[in-house]
C-alpha cells in the first residue's frame, strides 16, 4: 500500500486524474501476454519527462519501486510490477513529433504504436523495418526495451540497429540524452546501445530518434513445402550460403502445418512437413532475379510443392497462414511456454534435430516456427497444466533445449528478452563475471533498486 | 414476484473466460480503447475484471459499473481475438451480475422499466411528438425515454428523428395478404422503426409484396430485450422474450424478419440462451436485406428503370450484421438498384459509435467516434450514407449534423422502397 500522503504528491505531479489505486486499475496493469499478474500499489499515466523526473526523484525518496510499461504485450514479464509500487504507463506520451525527409530520421514519443510510425513513414515513400508480431498495439517504448525483432529482421536487422538516440530519465530522475542525429558519433560511452534491450532497468525512455530507410519499390512472397524438417533447415542454410539475404525467411515444422491446415484456402498437403515462407524485396527486376535463385537453391532439398504469390492479394494470403499459428497451437495442449532461441545460421539443422529428439524422449509435444533465417525459433513446448507432472516435464524440456542451444553457439532469447521468466536461466548463458559486470552497472545507477527491480537477474 | 433471469452466468463463460491469453491484440481494435486508452476499457482488462469479480477478488462499485458500460457491444475484439474470447457475452453477463448484486441502479433501472411497457412508451412517444425538440427538457431526467434514445437528446444541439404522428404499428393491420402460394412471414417491428422510422418499415412492406409475400405484424410483440440486456437487466430482457415468444409463436409463422441489426442480434443471439422454445424461434430470425437477397431480389431491382440523376450512396456496415456474418446482403441490394451510384468509403465497418447504453454514459467518447464516421461520408463524396440499423442511422444523422454536412443518413429498405414506388409509377 501507497501512504494518501504520497498518493497526494503524484496527483501533484501528474494531475489528480492521470494517477489511480482504484482495484480495476491495479487489476488491469497487472498483467502482460505472460498471464502472470502482480498487482501495483497505484498506475500514473504521465506526461512528460519532466514528470517521470519528479516521479523518479519522489521514488527514490520514498523507496517506492516503479515498473515503466508500454502496451504491456511482453512474453517475458519485463512491465510486471512484482514488488507492487508504481505502474507507469507510457501511452500518453505518444506523438510522432517529427519526420525528417532530408536526414531519414524520424523522432517520436515512447507511447506510439509501432505500425501508426510505419503508416506515417510509409506515406513518405519512407520505410520502419522492425516489425514484431506485436506492431499493430505494442509501443516504440516497448520495443526499445525489449530490442523486439520480427520476420523482415533476417535482412533489416532489430530495433538496435535504427535507434539512433534516445532522451532518457535515469533511475535517479535526471533527464539525459544519448546518440543524436547523426549516423555516426562515437563521443563518450555508446548509453544509446547500453538502454536499448535493457528492459526498463536503466532508465524511462522518453522520446526515441529512429533511424529511416526508403521504402523498397515491390516485394516477393514464396510458400515452399518440404518434405522433411531437415530439407527445410537445409534450405536456410543453402539460401544464405548462396549469398542472398531474403527479406523474411520463416519457418513452421509440421505439427505447425497440421494446426493451421483447416484454417486457409491454400493447399497444404500431408506429405510436407515443413514450410518456408520466403520474401524479398527491392526493384522489381532484382527481385525476380532473386527468387528465381533462391528456387533453384531449395530444389534438390526435398520440396513438395512451391507456391509464388502473383499479387499482393495472394501474398496476403501467405502470411495469414503464418499469422495463425500461434493461437492455432491451442489444438495441441492447452498450456504452452514459449521460448524464443537464436542460434547461428548453420546449426538451425542441427538445432531442430536436438529439438525433436528431446521431444520424442520426453514424450511432450514441442511444437517449433519462427524467424529461421536469423537462426530465432520459437520453440512451443505444449503441455497440459492438469495433467500431473506435465509442467514438470516442460521445465526439464526448456533446460535441455536452453543447454543445446548454448551448445551450438546460441542464445535463450533473440528477441523476446529475459523479464521474470528467463531470470534463472541467466547463470546458464552469462559467466559470473559478466553477471557481476551487468549488475555492477546497475546498482551505480539505480543505487535504491526502485527501477523495475526484479527483473533480468534472481533476487540475491 | 421475484422475476426470473434466465440468461447465462458469468460462471457459464468462466473457460471462455480462461481463454485469454492477454496478448493485447484488443489494443489494436476496441474503438473505445482508442479514444480512452485505458486498460480496465479493452477487452483484456474487463476478461480480467470479469475473472476477478467471480472470484471474488473485486466487490461491485461504481468503478466496475464504469469499466463494463465502456462498450459498445461492436463485437470487434472478438473477431480478431486469436482465441476468440466472447468478450461482448461476457461484459453482459458482468452486468448483469452487478444488477444482480447491487440492484439496476449502477445502469438503468428506468430504461428497462420503460421497455417492458410498450404501452408506457407509446403514450409516451405521443406525447414526446407533441412536444418536439422540447421532448427532452419536459421528460424528467429518469424517464427510460431519455435513456432509450441516449444522452445524445440530452444536448440540445442534438438532432431529433421527429417522432412517428402514427407508429408503424398503428398505421398497418395485423395481417397483409400477399400471394395464396407464397410463404406468410411475420414482421418484428422494433422500437426504432415502430416509432420513429416508420418510412423502413413501409419500405419493407413494398418489397415484400413485390415478392408476394403475406405479412403478419403481430400487435403483441415488444422490443427485441438488447437494450434491457445492455443495461444489465437481464430479468427484464427474459420477460420480453418470453412476450415475444407468445406474441410471435401463436402465428407460427414460416420466417420471422427484423429491419434493425440489433433487434436481429437480440432475437438470435440472445434468445438461444433461454431454452428450446426461444432457440426454436430465433432459428427462424432472418434479417430483411438477409431474405431479400436470399429471394433473388437483385434481379427484381435490376429491372427498374434508371433515373437521369443518381444519388451517391456510401454503406456503412452495422456492427451487428457484421457479427452474425451478414454484411454482404445490403451491399448486394444496394449494388443492384439502379436508382442510386455506390460509393466506396473508407472505415465502412467502423462502429458508429452509439452502442445502446453506451451513449448514455460516454456520449463524448459516442461523439469522438461519430465525428470519425462523419468525415469518412464527407470525403466519400456520398450523398446519403446507407446502412441496415436504425440505431446507427439515428448516430449517423446526428454525428453528419453536429459536423454541419448536409448528408443524409438512411436504411437500405427506404432506398429499396422508393425504388419500386417510381417504379411502379412509371408502369402504370
Amino acid at each position: 500500500m501507497i501512504a494518501t500522503r504520497i498518493i497526494r504528491i503524484i496527483e501533484d505531479i501528474v494531475g489528480a486524474q492521470h494517477v489511480s489505486t482504484a482495484d480495476t486499475d491495479r487489476l488491469c496493469y497487472s498483467y502482460d501476454a505472460t498471464q502472470r499478474q502482480h498487482r501495483p500499489d497505484a498506475v500514473v499515466w504521465p506526461s512528460n519527462a519532466a514528470e517521470v523526473s519528479l516521479l523518479l526523484k519522489m521514488a527514490n525518496a520514498e523507496g517506492i519501486p516503479v515498473y515503466p510499461r508500454g502496451a504491456g504485450s511482453g512474453f517475458t514479464g519485463g512491465s510486471l510490477p512484482i514488488h507492487g509500487g508504481l505502474a507507469l504507463v507510457m501511452t500518453r506520451l505518444d506523438a510522432i513529433l517529427r519526420i525528417d525527409e532530408a536526414n531519414l530520421i524520424a523522432e517520436v514519443e515512447p507511447g506510439v504504436v509501432t505500425r501508426q510510425l510505419q503508416k506515417a513513414v510509409e506515406a513518405l515513400g519512407l520505410f520502419y523495418p522492425p516489425d514484431p508480431a506485436s506492431l499493430k498495439f505494442s509501443t516504440l517504448g516497448g520495443n526499445v526495451a525489449e530490442c523486439a525483432g520480427g520476420p523482415r529482421c533476417v535482412k533489416y536487422g532489430v530495433t538496435k540497429d535504427y535507434v539512433l538516440g534516445l532522451e532518457v530519465v535515469t533511475p535517479q530522475g535526471d533527464i539525459i540524452r544519448t546518440g543524436g542525429e547523426t549516423m555516426k558519433g562515437v563521443v563518450g560511452y555508446d548509453l544509446t546501445k547500453l538502454l536499448v534491450g535493457s528492459e526498463g532497468t536503466l532508465g524511462v525512455i522518453t522520446k526515441i530518434i529512429l533511424k529511416l530507410l526508403p521504402l523498397p519499390a515491390a516485394k516477393k512472397t514464396m510458400l515452399v513445402l518440404f518434405d522433411s524438417i531437415d530439407g527445410a533447415a537445409q534450405a536456410v542454410a543453402a539460401i544464405i550460403g548462396g549469398k542472398i539475404i531474403p527479406t523474411t525467411l520463416e519457418f513452421m515444422d509440421g505439427t505447425t502445418i497440421d494446426c493451421v491446415r483447416r484454417g486457409t484456402d491454400l493447399e497444404l498437403p500431408e506429405a510436407a512437413r515443413a514450410v518456408l515462407i520466403i520474401e524479398v524485396d527491392g526493384d522489381v527486376d532484382l527481385i525476380e532475379k532473386q527468387a528465381a535463385t533462391i528456387l533453384q537453391l531449395v530444389a534438390p532439398l526435398g520440396v513438395v510443392n512451391t507456391w509464388v504469390a502473383a499479387n499482393s492479394e495472394e501474398s496476403e494470403s501467405i502470411w495469414q497462414v503464418r499469422r495463425s499459428v500461434s493461437p492455432s497451437l491451442r489444438k495441441v495442449n492447452p498450456d504452452k511456454f514459449n521460448e524464443d532461441i537464436c542460434v547461428p545460421r548453420s546449426r538451425l539443422p542441427e538445432m531442430i534435430r536436438t529439438i525433436e529428439a528431446i521431444s520424442h524422449r520426453l514424450q511432450i509435444p514441442i511444437v517449433n516456427f519462427g524467424h529461421a533465417g536469423d537462426g530465432n525459433i520459437h520453440v512451443n513446448i505444449m503441455v497440459d497444466k492438469a495433467e500431473p507432472d506435465q509442467e514438470q516435464k516442460a521445465e526439464q524440456a526448456i533446460e535441455e533445449i536452453f543447454t543445446a542451444t548454448l551448445q551450438l553457439g546460441g542464445t535463450m532469447s533473440g528477441e523476446h528478452g529475459v523479464g521474470v521468466t528467463k531470470a534463472p536461466y541467466i547463470p546458464m548463458e552469462l559467466d559470473p563475471a559478466a553477471v557481476a559486470y551487468m549488475k555492477a552497472i546497475k546498482k551505480a545507477l539505480d543505487p535504491n533498486n526502485i527501477l523495475n527491480p526484479g527483473k533480468i537477474f534472481l533476487q540475491d | 414476484m421475484k422475476r426470473l433471469d434466465r440468461h447465462k452466468t458469468l460462471a457459464d463463460y468462466r473457460q471462455q473466460m480462461d481463454q485469454c491469453v492477454k496478448c493485447g491484440v484488443c489494443r489494436a481494435h476496441c474503438p473505445v480503447f482508442g479514444e480512452e486508452g485505458r486498460e480496465a476499457v479493452v477487452a483484456r482488462g474487463k476478461v480480467t475484471l470479469a475473472h476477478a469479480l467471480l472470484n471474488g477478488d473485486i466487490e461491485p462499485g461504481p468503478q466496475l459499473s464504469e469499466s463494463f458500460s465502456q462498450c459498445l457491444q461492436c463485437g470487434k475484439c472478438v473477431r480478431r481475438c486469436p482465441t476468440q474470447v466472447p468478450v461482448d457475452d461476457i461484459v453482459l453477463a458482468a452486468r448483469r451480475e452487478i444488477v444482480a448484486r447491487r440492484g439496476l441502479s449502477l445502469f438503468s433501472r428506468s430504461l428497462t422499466s420503460l421497455l417492458r411497457r410498450p404501452r408506457l412508451m407509446h403514450f409516451l412517444a405521443g406525447s414526446a411528438r407533441r412536444a418536439a425538440r422540447l421532448l427532452f427538457r419536459r421528460i424528467p431526467q429518469k424517464s427510460g425515454l431519455r435513456l432509450r434514445f441516449p444522452a445524445p437528446f440530452i444536448d440540445r444541439q442534438r438532432s431529433l428523428p421527429a417522432l412517428a404522428k402514427k407508429t408503424f404499428r398503428q398505421r398497418h393491420p395485423e395481417f397483409i395478404a400477399g400471394q395464396r402460394d407464397r410463404p406468410i412471414i411475420a414482421l418484428f417491428t422494433g422500437c426504432m422503426v415502430n416509432y420513429l422510422y416508420p418510412e423502413i418499415g413501409e419500405g419493407a412492406l413494398k418489397a415484400l409484396a413485390a415478392i408476394g409475400f403475406n405479412v403478419m405484424i403481430p400487435k403483441n410483440q415488444g422490443c427485441c430485450g438488447l437494450p434491457a440486456l445492455s443495461a444489465g437487466d437481464g430479468a427484464s430482457a427474459s420477460d420480453l422474450a418470453t412476450r415475444n415468444l407468445r406474441a410471435f409463436g401463436e402465428h407460427q409463422p414460416d420466417q420471422i424478419v427484423t429491419l434493425c441489426a440489433s433487434c436481429h442480434s437480440g432475437l438470435t443471439r440472445h434468445f438461444c440462451d433461454l431454452g428450446p422454445d426461444y432457440a426454436a424461434l430465433a432459428e427462424r430470425v432472418v434479417d430483411i436485406n438477409d431474405l431479400l437477397v436470399s429471394q433473388g431480389f437483385e434481379e427484381i431491382l435490376q429491372q427498374l428503370s434508371q433515373p437521369a440523376q443518381k444519388p451517391k450512396v456510401a454503406v456503412h456496415t452495422p456492427c451487428h450484421l457484421r457479427n452474425s456474418g451478414l454484411d454482404e446482403p445490403p451491399k448486394l441490394l444496394l449494388a443492384a438498384l439502379p436508382t442510386i451510384e455506390l460509393v466506396k468509403m473508407n472505415k465502412a465497418n467502423a462502429c458508429c459509435g452509439l452502442g445502446g447504453t453506451f451513449s448514455v454514459h460516454h456520449y463524448q467518447t459516442s461523439r469522438q467516434l461519430g465525428t470519425v464516421k462523419a468525415n469518412a461520408v464527407k470525403e466519400s463524396g456520398a450523398d446519403l450514407v446507407a446502412t441496415a440499423c436504425p440505431g446507427c442511422i439515428m448516430q449517423l444523422q446526428n454525428s453528419l449534423d453536429q459536423a454541419d454536412l448536409p448528408q443524409r443518413a438512411c436504411h437500405v429498405l427506404e432506398l429499396v422502397g422508393e425504388a419500386l414506388s417510381k417504379g411502379s409509377t412509371e408502369l402504370t
